[in-house]
């Protein structure tokens, strides 16, 4: 195995890190912005800024990771996807920015109106963000970024893939916060929230299933290198993910949603996991292969090092704030 | 990217001149709140400690404020930090496709740090009264130690383009890269130190102002004075190091930058013994209105009582920096810091040996309110004064700016945008902070979330008076 495939692996496990913790917080707006007016949204509310407030901003790291590890590692390839993506990157940094923004703010606002105010950018550009992050995804495992970075800035993700990926995108994100969230609920014994949310997030994983099926045939037609990969040789990732989704429905049905959870970040993971094993040895698809990206052998090796630091400090420490966040102690009211 | 056109004389693209000001902006922006990363959490632990180790309640009721107000400051200073990284491929894709690699080592160590922050960050937001309190106390740690590091990485990277190192340029193609080098460039250790010394200014200073308007409109409690001393002490100790710092910063900057010191000094030609020039415009090549000292220029860059400051016509018209700027920023840093300084002396001075308390005056309050103000003017002119003054460079004698930028149209627009956005974060910030601190002065304690079952949030401590 080459430095620099190991470089991109270690980048790559930051971008599902980042889809799934980042996406379950990203996700948790769409319950945010579904949960009625003041009064009936209140428990709802109060259980997302428990659940995520603690854990969005290391989780935010991870999009940071995965820029730094991508620009020092593979800097042209890097400087051609920015040049090209430009818009939807920018939008999805609009959704960033007013997502942290909105959510710190609405948490301590002084009245109900600015809160109000706050909690709808908070929870709408929690979708926003996911979004655009996906259709530039899209564009990526489309073909649609050429090397010297002069791809069309409308096109190349104004396109089937796409906006496919961008809707997939917001839809996983939304389905892995509601098993989040419903096993947050229940294990603070808040019953009645918790059924409320078991609800919903079956039907978000519904129409995430009927979404990712239905979008099957349009991606293939319109990403011929992905689809091959993805019925190929990512085909045991996207059936790990598809069992993944159903066991994941099937425990919040029989109202395990710890399992739940579990079952959901396994379907998420592998297949995004299957996406970068769909799109080897391509780092932009049908342009640039990750050998052919690689930066200076000095600044690869450099770059492993960081990653063995990431996962001899960053994870156990994430791991420690996950199970403290977790703890019977921190969930009592 | 070859050399030739590295050094070509290229029009400046039209997306160079937005992109510099989106660039200067938004950094300019951000560096206030991360200040606000690095520093503040020294001054909560030290209050938290006080109110844990000492069982002071006053201290304990300030880091929890402390506290959550940082709740507020890192998490706009969080998306604030992306847009930068975002930033630095969107506006400058000729620089990073470039030097990513060369450059990049000490950014992807600054996200390791970042990681450690944000998580500590959230154990301690959210650890009041879920943890033992000498535990809970011992997560501001961490945070501090990160926001060190990631203070050294990401200077190294600005002090790296002032000193490029760590490759080679060979028939137009970077080589020989090494990322350890271009990290531990040469003046990458003075220009943390400077920054980081800038930080701790900025925030006690603001933070200490906070308190001395609260002590000039009658609020004169144990509350107020520890809330002053805390930030102020910790600012009293930047201020005093941060000339010896800048000096040993700027040592050498006449054969590193010749062009950059020219400018700061308002130096056309190359006099021996340099004056010092205060203030001054440099109109169609004449300087007018300066205030020259004698020699005072040569032996303030220099070292020395006859070598000169190299003058702006040792260097070709198309390798000077906008003159005007650089030298103001730079001498608005340099008063501002030399004020900052000296004020503080004379506080411990009269405190320590005169026995007399400068706080019991309303003039030095009202000085102390605008201390917050005036250091972050010195920081941002100081920025200014460095950047604008390392122009038309981006990798000082290696790549011109020009050729860093994107070819973008409209990004105007996204100037505009980002202005309208940034001005909204910052409305809300000062709504939210005040309102807090409002609520607390009217005896609340814990700040419910307005939405939600007001027992919610609440953890048991002292001070507490009602729900």
């Amino acid at each position: 195995m080459t430095v620099e495939l190991v470089v991109a692996m270690a980048m790559f496990v930051g971008l599902v890190a980042y889809a799934v913790f980042g996406g379950a917080d990203f996700g948790s707006g769409f319950y945010d912005l579904t949960a009625g007016d003041a009064a009936r949204g209140a428990e709802l509310r109060t259980e997302i800024d428990e659940s995520i407030g603690p854990v969005w901003e290391a989780n935010h790291v991870w999009l940071v990771y995965v820029l730094v590890m991508w620009w020092t590692g593979f800097p042209t390839a890097f400087a051609a996807a920015m040049s090209t993506l430009i818009l939807p990157l920018l939008l999805a940094l609009l959704g960033i920015v007013l997502r942290g923004a909105g959510f710190a703010f609405r948490k301590f606002s002084a009245t109900l109106s600015q809160a109000r105010l706050y909690g709808a950018l908070f929870a709408g550009s929690s979708l926003i963000a996911p979004f655009f992050l996906g259709t530039a995804a899209g564009a990526i495992a489309s073909g649609r970024v050429p090397a010297d970075g002069q791809g069309d800035r409308w096109s190349s993700w104004l396109n089937p893939t796409s906006l496919l990926a961008g809707a997939i995108t917001v839809a996983c994100c939304a389905f892995l916060a509601g098993t989040f969230l419903t096993a947050d609920a229940t294990r603070a014994g808040h019953g009645g929230l918790a059924a409320q949310l078991r609800r919903r997030a079956l039907l978000v994983g519904a129409v995430t299933g009927v979404l990712v099926l239905g979008s099957l045939v349009p991606i293939a037609r319109d990403a011929p290198t992905l689809a091959e990969g993805l019925t190929g040789r990512a085909a045991p990732l996207i059936a790990t993910s598809i069992l993944g989704g159903i066991g994941a429905l099937v425990f919040l049905l029989r109202r395990r949603p710890a399992a739940g959870r579990v079952s959901a970040v396994i379907a998420v993971a592998s297949v995004i996991i299957g996406w970068g094993a769909a799109q080897y040895p391509w780092l932009l698809v049908d342009e640039v292969t990750i050998a052919d990206a690689a930066g200076a052998p000095a600044t690869l090796r450099a770059l492993l090092l960081v990653a063995a630091l990431a996962g001899v400090i960053v994870i156990p420490l994430l791991v420690y704030l996950f199970r403290l966040t977790q703890s019977e102690q921190w969930a009592r009211d | 990217m070859l050399v030739q056109d590295v050094l070509s004389l290229a029009a400046d693209p039209a997306g160079l001149l937005p992109a510099r000001q989106q660039m200067a902006f938004t950094l300019g922006w951000h560096i206030i709140l991360a200040s606000f990363g690095v520093a503040f959490p020294a001054m909560i632990f030290v209050a938290h400690w006080r109110g844990v180790v000492r069982d002071d309640a006053t201290a304990l009721v300030l880091a929890q404020r402390w506290a959550k107000v940082s709740a507020v400051l890192f998490a706009i200073g969080a998306v604030s930090g992306t847009v930068l990284s975002f930033e630095m491929g969107l506006l400058w894709p000729g620089l990073m496709g470039t030097f990513g690699d060369v450059l990049g080592l000490p950014f992807a160590l600054e996200g390791l740090s970042f990681f450690v922050e944000a998580i500590f960050l959230g154990i301690y937001l959210y650890g009041w009264g879920r943890m033992p309190p000498r535990r809970h106390l011992l997560m501001v740690v961490p945070m501090a130690l990160a926001g060190i590091v990631g203070t050294f990485c990401v200077i190294s990277v600005n002090a790296w383009m002032n000193t490029p190192a760590g490759f080679r340029i060979v028939d137009g193609e970077v080589t020989d890269v090494d990322p350890w080098a271009a990290m531990f460039n040469p003046i990458a250790g003075w220009q943390f130190a400077h920054m980081w010394l800038a930080a701790y200014m900025l925030v006690g200073f603001t933070i200490a102002g906070v308190y001395a308007v609260g002590m000039m409109r009658g609020r004169r409690d144990a509350h107020h004075r520890l809330g002053f001393l805390v930030p102020f002490s910790f600012a009293s100790v930047a201020a005093v190091l941060q000339p010896v710092v800048g000096h040993l910063l700027g040592g050498g900057l006449g054969d590193r930058q010749p062009a950059k010191l020219a400018a700061f000094e308002l130096a056309t030609t190359t006099e021996s013994p340099s004056p010092l020039r205060i203030g001054g415009l440099l109109v169609d090549g004449e300087v007018s209105g300066a205030l020259d000292i004698p020699v005072l220029g040569s032996l303030i860059a220099q070292n020395s009582f006859t070598a000169p400051v190299p003058g702006l016509d040792t260097v070709p018209v198309r390798d000077r920096p906008p003159v005007n700027i650089t030298h103001w920023a730079f001498q608005t840093m340099i008063g501002i810091g030399t004020l900052l300084a000296l004020a503080v002396v004379v506080y411990w001075a009269l405190r320590w040996w005169r026995r007399r308390d400068l706080l019991e005056r309303t003039w030095f309050l009202r000085f102390c309110a605008v201390s917050g103000p005036l250091a972050v003017i010195a920081v941002e002119a100081g920025w200014i004064a460095t950047e604008v003054g390392r122009q038309p460079w981006v990798v000082y004698g290696v790549m011109r700016t020009s050729e860093a930028a994107g070819s973008y149209a409209g990004l105007w627009w996204l100037l505009a945008t980002t202005v309208v956005v940034y001005t909204g974060l910052t409305a809300g910030a000062v709504l939210v902070l005040r309102s807090m601190a409002r609520r607390w002065r009217q005896g609340q304690h814990d700040l419910p979330s307005p939405y939600g079952p007001q027992t919610r949030l609440s953890d048991e401590h002292p001070g507490r008076e009602e729900p």
